[in-house]
């Protein structure tokens, strides 16, 4: 037996040592469980090749090719490439020329914003965690829940403040201050994650480096950070799919140029008489499931890991 | 002069002080190990020296610098700690050579003193795997290596062997002792096993409750405990210790009410001059000789329980006044429960404490 990862074995499809494999029944259970919730998600993808009249069909067609024969014409559609051609080209008036829709643009914005604020709050949150892990505050435990308080009202709430905020300092558009608000947002639920990390480490550990001639910063970069790598990790895929799927910060401030994909998508689709476009809509979705799909796939090792925090010791 | 010097060292963690007045100093090549039950101020004292606590007064003084301000980075220190504190993401090889970053070596040479050391505890095989990768005894090895690969001041061990199997140890602890021989260093090992200190140390320091019991040569501190603490916690099985009642002292023989029956035992002139009648007999269990005839020099008893300990036999046995005491006798003794025994303590092994607890000698 070859000892690579197979990509079926990257997939979940391996055997955990050291615990008895489950049987077919409960593996088939968990199958039908999790085909309910990845079902969606796999409508959405099939109704992104459907042309809009196949896409509002019923019964609905769900079958790319009829199999030889196999299935019957009702549930086949033909697969088309259309709504993919028209996310980033269309015509916008019935009988007029193709036009950019600006969505290559929509795409950079949401990749950039998503990664430089997350990366950003990943940066400040993990020194401030470490700082709340290592050198407590007198009355460390306030600050704390202080700033989990910020999180603790639904973003409609805060919304009229900070829209007030970004008139008056003239951030209302901008990259920098959709960034430092997705930056600010993300703060909170990174600076606990990760001290709980700092916090699961053994002291012992970097006070044996200190012993070995490290200063306080090279015990930092050189002993902790390494040892929480699957935290960052961890904690940098649930703040970047937060931050992919933000609509609402988003909609209200962000100006053309800086427009995401959820808000530049909910304004493509409506079609205008002929109601939503759904082929259009899928399409759109599709493509914006791909960047986070890739990152937390590739980051799934980390991130096991990282959610099973503290789990082995010493 | 001393490597390791601690004057009066004292660390408060508010109102609880867990090191006080402590006084201990290690000579360049000495093995001193600082003995005591859990939480009596040992690992504190140890991390004291180490710089990783503040200490609240008193003073520091390592390789004659005064050290009391100094952080651990700049003590030049090398310790070995209780769950050895490797690095995790590094190799054996590059925790081995994590102290060298900060001397200005060579890689090459790095590598030829990382390969030496490797070599004396026998990982030259894992150097390449991760810490998660290696067993127990070569983790501790690799602690061991990390400490010896540089030329520090002096050794700290916290308790190194205690995450050890019994067997394992055993050969560990002589390796140990071996290496330490080699390196002539002031080292300090913090230990709460009492063989372990016997065996390896050249001192031993008696702990309790944050202040040094007393300090001496593991002879010293097993043939002459400078209190009831050090005599009842050095030695097993376990010293006996009888209160009881000085009631004549003449020509050198104290007579001493053992709880109602009287025995005349041979001992020093200061207990004469002693102030107070109550006074703590200790006599261990190897120092009874068994006489076949009651007199006024040995203890009445009856054995109430015998454990066979191989080479020996460990006799549970009550004296006439009703103390329990502990008689360890030859295994060719076949004593049987319910037996009256007539038990000569060695005038020479037994030790008189006044009612302060102290020891009372010339």
């Amino acid at each position: 037996m070859s000892k690579a990862t197979s990509i079926w074995e990257k997939l979940g499809f391996r055997k955990a040592s050291g615990v008895s494999e489950a049987g077919w029944g409960q593996t088939l259970f968990a199958g039908i469980i999790s085909l309910i919730y990845f079902l969606p998600v796999l409508l959405i993808i099939i109704t992104s090749f459907k042309l809009q009249t196949e896409a509002l069909s019923i019964p609905p067609k769900f079958m790319p090719t009829n199999l030889f024969g196999l299935i019957p014409d009702a549930y086949v559609f033909s697969p088309t490439l259309e709504n993919y051609t028209s996310v980033f080209s269309r015509a916008m008036t019935s009988g007029g020329v193709a036009e950019n829709t600006g969505f290559d643009r929509y795409f950079f914005n949401s990749i950039m914003i998503a990664s430089v604020s997350v990366l950003l709050a990943l940066v400040i949150g993990t020194l401030a965690a470490f700082g709340f892990s290592r050198y407590p505050l007198k009355g460390n435990d306030t600050y704390l829940f202080v700033i989990l308080t910020t999180r603790m009202l639904p973003a409609i709430v805060v919304i009229i403040p900070i829209i007030l905020m970004f008139r008056v300092t003239g951030l209302s558009g901008s990259y920098l201050g959709i960034i430092m608000l997705y930056t600010a947002f993300n703060l909170p639920f990174t600076i606990w994650m990760m001290k709980s990390f700092f916090d699961e480490l053994s002291l012992d550990v970097e006070d044996a480096a200190r012993l070995d001639g490290s200063s306080g910063l090279k015990v930092f970069f050189k002993i902790c950070l390494p040892q929480v790598l699957a935290g960052l990790a961890a904690t940098f895929v649930f703040g970047l799919i937060l931050t992919w799927n933000e609509f609402l910060f988003a909609l209200l401030l962000t100006g053309i140029d800086t427009r995401t994909v959820p808000v530049a998508m909910s304004q493509a689709v409506a079609g205008g008489g002929i109601g939503v476009l759904w082929g259009l809509l899928a399409a759109i979705e599709t493509l914006f499931l791909i960047p986070v799909f890739f990152v937390t796939f590739f980051l799934q090792d980390h991130l096991l890991r990282g959610v099973t925090f503290g789990t082995v010791k010493r | 002069m001393s490597t390791i010097e601690l004057k009066q060292a004292t660390k408060k963690y508010g109102d609880f002080v867990a090191a006080r007045d402590v006084d201990l100093s290690v000579k360049k090549g000495e093995v001193v190990c600082l003995l005591g039950p859990s939480g009596c101020g040992k690992t504190t004292t140890l991390r004291m020296i180490a710089g990783l606590e503040r200490i609240t007064s008193g003073e520091v003084i390592v390789a004659g610098q005064r050290m009391n301000d100094l952080p651990p980075e700049k003590r030049d220190i090398a310790m070995v700690f209780q769950f050895y504190a490797l690095y995790p993401a590094l190799t054996v090889g590059e925790n081995i050579a994590m102290p060298l970053h900060h001397e200005k070596i060579s890689a090459t040479e790095m590598k030829s003193r990382v390969d030496k050391v490797a070599e004396i505890l026998h990982l030259g095989s894992v150097l390449n795997r991760l810490p998660g990768q290696v067993s127990e005894g070569e983790k501790q090895r690799v602690a061991v290596a990390r400490a010896i690969v540089r030329d520090p001041n002096c050794f700290l061990f916290d308790e190194p062997l205690s995450r050890l199997d019994v067997e394992l140890r055993h050969s560990m602890r002589g390796q140990i002792k071996q290496v330490l021989a080699n390196l002539s260093k002031a080292t300090v090992i913090v230990t709460h096993d009492q063989l372990e200190a016997l065996t390896m140390a050249d001192r031993i320091a008696i702990m309790k409750d944050g202040i040094i019991e007393q300090v001496g040569t593991p002879h010293e501190v097993f043939a002459k405990p400078a209190n009831v603490f050090v005599g009842s916690f050095i030695g097993t099985p376990q010293m006996n210790l009888v209160e009881a009642k000085l009631s004549k002292f003449e020509k050198g023989k104290a007579s001493i009410n053992f709880n109602g029956q009287d025995i005349e035992i041979t001992t020093n002139e200061r207990v004469g001059k002693l102030n107070s009648p109550k006074i703590t007999i200790g006599i261990r269990p190897r120092a009874f000789t068994a006489e076949s005839k009651a007199s006024n020099e040995n203890i009445q008893a009856v054995a109430e329980l015998i454990e066979p300990m191989g080479a020996e036999t460990l006799v549970h046995a009550r004296t006439k006044g009703g103390n329990d005491i502990r008689v360890v006798v030859p295994r060719e003794n076949r004593v049987k429960v319910g037996e009256a025994l007539h038990l000569r303590p060695d005038p020479a092994q037994t030790h008189v404490f006044g009612e302060n607890g102290k020891a009372v000698r010339l």
